[in-house]
This record gives structure tokens, sequence and C-alpha cells, in this order.
């Protein structure tokens, strides 16, 4: 690990201007990600400035009946509030899912929307990486690409996105805010991700020096049921093969609502937006959902050893609408 | 710099800690408590599971700085003087220890869970221990520990 300047920030001000004032300072949140990429020496900021002190540690109601994370809020304090439990349980199943008890004790709201990709390339410094290293090639292509994309990945660059909580919050229709010197900003989580193209090594739409100060969920959509399922090599403690987040209502037998968002095949959190396109007004059936699911994956592009989870996400999205539609008609 | 955090129920002051040093490092190399064990330094494993504010965390991704002006507790901060915890003393009797060198972080986590969840159920305590790994007891013995703690515990209230 390289040596850099330690900083803590006791509020958001200070933090803002801490960032400006030093081009490539990093923020810390829980640290789960950043101290790791530190000791592999993937990341090397000169000034690492420490956040946890700030105060955006609140999860609170809003006034449309939604709800407001601070950047700073655990993974396992979200996953276990109240109004997390109660309306938006997919959150927490998300959530519940990724890492571990430890891990999720420290990981920040924030942190988790700006971890990197886990591909063993990216980690391993002999290896080439576009992402860790541009125009060094990428070794994915060609090497073990099991656990990559195939959706959204271009020639330079397989990696997929492993944040489960992110899958989640892409159906929730979820907002992140920020903050820098040049003021407020508002992104739509799904467009705060860059697919990687020719520049994998640009990861989101954020400027070096802009903070995530919170995200906002609009209220759920009343009547309507949402799971988020994740397949896996074990039962728990490991990325998803694929994973979907799903909200469904049906009313007289038509899909009247409908959001779905995939993880674990992308280089960012998936919105299903052409399998969405397919199902609304649909008839809830069998045959609609995997139309829907073929309507999304026909864009899918594989690798030798990535073919299979083409297949497994056309079957996990229809499983998890399928048990939406028996959860829903049982209610 | 000069870290000021407490631990296991004392005042600690360490000198010379580089801010970017993990929690885990300074606890066994300059505050003389080796019983959190290093094994993975990636958050893979547990081995050096302890208490942060109450909460168990992987001291191996902390960074030192981050435990400024914190509460640390460690698994030498679990037994009371002589007296074995429950949990210790579960594993012991059940034979949950081979080689040991996970047994440090799985006592904090159990430890954590019967605090929380007097009575966990069998999927309660795989899912509360699926961040500690273990190379040698296949965990059953582990699990029949976790349950046996529980139990104790349970009939001592
Ligand atoms: C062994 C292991 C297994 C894991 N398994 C899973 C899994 O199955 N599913 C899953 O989803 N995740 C998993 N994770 C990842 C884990 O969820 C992330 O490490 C965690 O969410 C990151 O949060 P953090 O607060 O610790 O981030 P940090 O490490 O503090 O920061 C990560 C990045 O975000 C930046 N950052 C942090 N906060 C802000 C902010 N407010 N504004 C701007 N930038 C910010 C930092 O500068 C850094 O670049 C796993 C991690 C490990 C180590
Ligand atoms: S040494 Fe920290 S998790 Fe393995
Ligand atoms: S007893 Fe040896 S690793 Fe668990």
């Amino acid at each position: 690990m390289r040596p850099f300047t330690y900083l803590r920030a006791p509020d958001v001000a200070t933090a803002v201007r801490a960032i400006s004032a030093e081009p490539g300072a990093k923020f810390i949140g829980g640290g789960t990600n950043l101290v790791d990429l530190l000791r592999e020496d993937i990341e090397q900021p000169g000034t690492v400035i420490d956040i946890t002190g700030l105060p955006l540690t609140g999860v609170e109601e809003l006034p449309d009946g939604g709800i407001r994370i601070g950047a700073l809020v655990r993974n396992s304090h979200l996953a276990a509030h109240r109004l997390v439990t109660t309306r938006y349980p997919m959150l927490s199943q998300a959530i519940l899912s990724g890492a571990s008890p430890q891990l999720r004790n420290m990981a920040t709201t924030g942190g988790n929307l700006l971890q990197r990709t886990r591909c063993l390339y990216f980690y391993d410094g002999a290896a080439a990486c576009n992402k860790r290293e541009p125009g060094s090639g990428c070794d994915a292509i060609g090497g073990f690409n099991r656990q990559h994309g195939v959706l959204g990945v271009s020639d330079d660059c397989l990696a997929t996105h492993p944040s489960d909580m992110c899958v989640a919050l892409a159906a929730l229709d979820a907002t992140v805010e920020t903050r820098s010197e040049h003021g407020v900003r508002r992104i739509p989580l799904v467009d705060l991700h860059r697919l990687p193209g020719t520049t994998p090594h640009r990861e989101t739409v954020l400027a070096a020096d802009e903070l995530i100060t919170a995200i906002e969920l609009p209220p759920p959509p009343s009547g309507a049921v949402s799971r988020y399922r994740k397949v896996r090599d074990r039962a728990s403690y490991a990325f998803a093969l694929v994973s979907v987040a799903a909200v469904l209502k049906v009313r007289d037998g038509s899909v009247s609502t409908v959001r779905l968002a995939l993880g674990g095949v992308a280089p960012k959190p998936w919105r299903a937006y052409a399998a969405e396109r397919a199902l609304l007004a649909a008839p809830a059936t069998e045959e609609s959902f995997t139309r829907a699911a073929e309507a999304e994956l026909t864009a899918a592009t594989a690798r030798p050893g990535n073919a299979f989870k083409i297949e497994l996400a056309r079957r996990t999205i229809v499983a998890t609408l399928r048990d939406l539609l028996a959860e829903g008609s049982a209610a | 710099m000069r870290l000021n955090f407490t631990v296991n129920g004392r005042a600690e002051t360490v000198d010379d800690v580089w801010e970017g040093e993990s929690l885990l490092y300074v606890l066994r190399e300059r505050a003389g408590l080796p019983g959190s064990k290093n094994a993975c330094e990636q958050g893979e494993c547990g081995s050096c599971t302890v208490y942060l504010d109450g909460v168990p965390v992987c001291a191996c991704l902390v960074a030192a700085g981050q435990a400024e002006g914190r509460e640390v507790r460690t698994v030498e901060g679990l037994a009371d003087g002589d007296r074995l915890d429950p949990i210790q003393q579960a594993f012991v009797d059940a034979g949950a220890v081979q080689c040991g060198f996970c047994t440090p972080g799985l006592l904090v986590q159990a430890h954590d869970l019967i605090e929380r969840v007097p009575r966990p159920s069998d999927p309660e305590i795989r899912e509360a221990l699926a961040g500690n790994l273990c190379r040698c007891t296949g965990y059953e013995k582990i699990l029949d520990a976790v349950r046996l703690a529980a139990e104790r515990k349970a009939g001592a209230r």
C-alpha cells in the first residue's frame, strides 16, 4: 500500500471542499472495498477522506410516501429498518443476500453504489485490464469469463457490477443525490453507472469531486408484490451469477405494473426495459414471462465461459415472475 | 498518528500508527492482542472478526484511522477473567476447535448472534456464520457449539 494523507471530514461542506482541493483524493465509507483495493495497489489516492462522521446516517419518510436514505447508512441497518422491511422488502432481501454480516455491518449505502468489479483480472496486477490500466487489453476475453457479463459489455471489458443492493434500487426507481462545490445534483440510479464501451475505466457519470449524500425512493407501487432472487454457486456468501429484482401487479389477468432489473450479467445494475415493454398489458402467463425474458436477452452476447448465463437469466426471470404471480393472487 | 480508542473496556493510546494500516494490524502488532487472526486480509474468511461499536466487523478491512474514538471488543474481551464466556465454553465442550485459526472470529460472530437471537434456528446460525470460513471442522461441531451455548444461556436466564 502506498502512503497517503488521511483526513476526517466532520461535515458535508468540509468533505466536498477537501475533495475538490485534492485531485485524485478518495472518500472512504465502510472501507470494505477501498481498503482492499488500496492494499492491492489498484487504487492509489494521494489523500483519503474519511466520511463516516458525516451526519448522513438517517432513513426518513418523505411526504410523498417514499423514503430518503443517507449515504452513510450501513447496509445491515438499512436492511433491518422498519420503513424498508415494510415498504420495500425486496431491498432488504437484496442487501441481505450480499456479502456477510460482518461486511454489511461496515458497508455504507454510498460505498455499495460505487464498489468496483470483482473481475479476477481487474484484481490481478499482472493481467491485462483496460479498467485498471486503460489500453492494456482485457484478459477476461479469451480467459476465464464464467463470472462475466452478457449484456452491455464491450470488446474492451466484460466485467460486471457486483452489487445486489443496486439491482433492487434500479427496479425501485431510485434517485441518487450528490453534492460538490458546484451544488446539488439528482441522478436516476439507472443513469449513474456507465457502460464500458471503449473507456471501461470510466465507471459512473460522477465527477471526481462529487459526494453521494443520499438515495431517494418513490413510494412503492400500490398493490404490487416484489422479490429479489439471486442465483449463485452456493447458498450464501457468493456473488451473483444471475439475479432478478422484480415488481409485479396484475389486474384482471393482465400485467398492469412491472419493473424488472438484473444483476450479475452486466457492467451496471441492468434495468430490463425491453422485458418490461413486452410485459406491460400482456396476459400474466408463463408464455408472456418467457417472451419478455427473451425480448431482453436477444441483445445478449456470450463468451465460452458464460454462455450459460443467458439461459440462466431467462429461467430466473420467468421463475421470479411466476412466484410473484402466485404470491399476488394469494394476497 | 496517535490512535485513541477503547479496547475491551480500556482506553488505549497507540503511537506511530499509520492511518492506512488495518485495525487488525494495530490490535495484533501494536496493542498486544493477537487473538484476532489474520488469514485472508480480504474480508473473505472472518478470522479477524471483532466488535466495533458493538457490531461485528472484519478488522482487516477497517483502516486504523476509522477506529479513532471508537470502541473495540476482541475475542480477548469475551471471557470474564478466568471464566470463559458461554460461547467459548461451548466450543470447548462440543469439540468445535481443531487448528483454531478460525475460532476467535467465530466466537465473536457467534457471541453476537446469541446476544441478539437467544434461540437461533439452524438456518439463522448458518446465515450468521456464513462469513466465517473453517478449513478443518466441516462446521457440524461449530453448529453444535452454537446450539449448546444458546441452550445454556437460555437455561440460565
Ligand atoms: C468478501 C466480500 C464479499 C462480498 N460479497 C458481496 C455480495 O455478494 N454482494 C454485494 O452486493 N456486495 C458484496 N461485497 C461488496 C460490499 O457490498 C461492498 O464492499 C460494500 O458495499 C462497499 O461499501 P463501503 O462503504 O465499505 O465502501 P468503501 O470501500 O468505503 O468505498 C467504495 C468506493 O466508494 C467510494 N465512496 C464511498 N462512499 C462514497 C460517497 N458517499 N460518495 C462518493 N464516493 C463514495 C469510495 O471512494 C470508494 O471508491 C462483498 C465484499 C467482500 C469483501
Ligand atoms: S482476515 Fe479479515 S476476513 Fe479474513
Ligand atoms: S479449526 Fe482450523 S480453520 Fe477452523
